[in-house]
């Protein structure tokens, strides 16, 4: 879509973050929003080093099946559900590959439901399925994992309120500025217009940009689906003249 | 007709949901699944630094404490440097200190903290200028649409605070307390405490200065 504007730079700030860009804290709609937002605005400060830079992580750290959720809590056989590969590539906001980011996903099993204590839905559990993994991104910015495709489930927001089908994703990139976490949604699912979580967004280019699309070019015969997802996190600027 | 420049627009965040500690702390979640977990030991043997402990508790507009809440903190080493190759000052790197880690409050308590050491001063965005020690600090939790950050600020560094650009840039001389830390021993041991209110409680309670970083 855009090719790089500025130079590569390891040692800019970051461009300013565009709130329009993103829910805003309070968000009647998603009830827990309420007691858990702010009232008063948030402070901008030019960034410092304590901004722009982050946690370097190493390949060493990550165990070879921490990409896969297909098998890494599987027990004594495959977990139920749709096989499906997820990838893409983490740039920022001037085209540049974003190297070596951690991007960590969790997510519910096929039934919708979550391997956690607090999780209580009568959906039920799948032994050979955790719902958890991550990796780290190449020199290209590219990422990939595979798993079950998540069921949605209902949650306690209205009475009949359902989460349509999402995993969750984490990334720690190059500046601590650019943290962040987001959900990715799957095209087609009709959930998508009704989520109370997702119309937080007031920005439909911007919802149309957690959803992933179905890859049919990179499916796997026999095998397993494929979505592709993109995310962007902060561009950091040149650093044209030393202070 | 003019053409503006554009760039491509950030990814949206979304809220880190109740289940957060599935991802990001499993065995909090309930189970057991990386050989190498992520956590909230910063200092290791060998880490250079004083000592300290830094805990609280986090809570929301009606003084309830939130137990489901995600804690990360990025700090600069005992000299005042990260191990991140933008900072590029002439201090050393320390190799046993990555200044960086994640805890989930605790499900009963509330409680969050971390073990880790006292972070060095590192400099301002304007040359000459100097940060007070501080430890950055970002919330992610259920009704959380973004992740919050603020910054930690210790107690018994007066003299610096007093000089910290970032503080002195909160126009409302009155929020700035939100932001330093408690000091106590326990144990002979340096224990720091920050509560963080994401809105003004009942109790009085003031709420935290949140930055957009």
């Amino acid at each position: 879509m855009s090719n790089p504007l500025l130079p590569p730079s390891t040692t800019g700030v970051f461009v300013q973050r565009d709130s329009d860009a993103h829910p805003p804290a309070y968000t009647p709609g998603y009830k827990t929003s309420v007691l858990r937002s702010p009232r008063k605005a948030l402070i901008s400060n030019v960034g410092t080093l304590s901004e722009i830079t982050s946690p370097v992580f190493r390949p060493q750290e990550l165990g070879p099946k921490d990409n896969d959720l297909i098998t890494n809590f599987a027990k004594d056989g495959l977990p139920i559900g749709e096989r499906v590969i997820v990838h893409g590539f983490l740039r920022d906001q001037f085209g540049r590959p974003v190297k070596n980011a951690l991007i960590e996903v969790w997510q519910a099993n096929a039934s919708g439901r979550y391997r956690h204590k607090n999780d209580t839905y009568i959906g039920s559990l799948d032994p050979n399925f955790g719902g958890c993994g991550r990796m780290l991104t190449d020199e290209n910015g590219y990422y990939m994992f595979r798993t079950i495709k998540p069921g949605p489930y209902p949650w306690r927001n209205r009475i009949n309120d359902w989460r349509p089908s999402h995993i969750h994703f984490s990334i720690l990139a190059d500046g601590w500025a650019q943290r962040l976490i987001t959900q990715q949604y799957f095209e087609g699912d009709t959930l998508i217009p009704h989520c109370p979580i997702l119309k937080t967004i007031n920005n439909e280019e911007q919802v149309r940009g957690l959803i992933a699309m179905q890859d049919i070019g990179n499916f796997i015969a026999l095998d397993s689906r494929c979505y592709r997802f993109d995310i962007t996190v902060r561009g950091r600027t040149a650093t044209w003249f030393e202070n | 007709m003019s053409t503006q420049i554009t760039f491509l627009p950030e990814t949206a965040s979304q809220t880190g949901g109740p289940y957060v500690h599935i991802g990001l702390a499993p065995k909090q979640a309930g189970f057991d699944i990386f050989e190498n977990n992520f956590d909230n030991q910063l200092a290791k043997p060998e880490t250079k630094g004083e000592r300290i402990r830094l805990e609280g508790q986090v809570y929301d507009g009606s003084g309830t404490v939130l137990r489901d809440v995600l804690v990360e903190i990025w700090q600069a080493n005992a000299a005042g440097k990260y191990a991140h190759p933008a900072d590029t000052q002439d201090k050393p790197i320390d190799p046993a200190f990555r200044g960086w880690g994640r805890t989930g409050a605790d499900f009963d308590t509330g409680f969050y903290s971390f073990e880790t050491i006292k972070p060095g001063a590192v400099p301002g965005a304007r040359p000459g200028t100097t940060q007070a020690p501080h430890i950055c600090l970002v919330l992610f939790a259920r009704g959380l649409n973004l992740g919050l950050h603020t910054r930690v600020y210790f107690e018994d560094e007066k003299e610096a605070n007093a000089k910290d650009p970032i503080i002195n840039g909160i126009e409302w001389e009155i929020r700035r307390d939100t932001l330093i830390a408690r000091r106590e021993e326990r144990d002979g041991k340096a224990v720091y405490r920050f509560d963080i209110r994401i809105q003004d409680t009942p109790d009085g309670g003031k709420e935290t200065v949140f930055f957009d970083v």
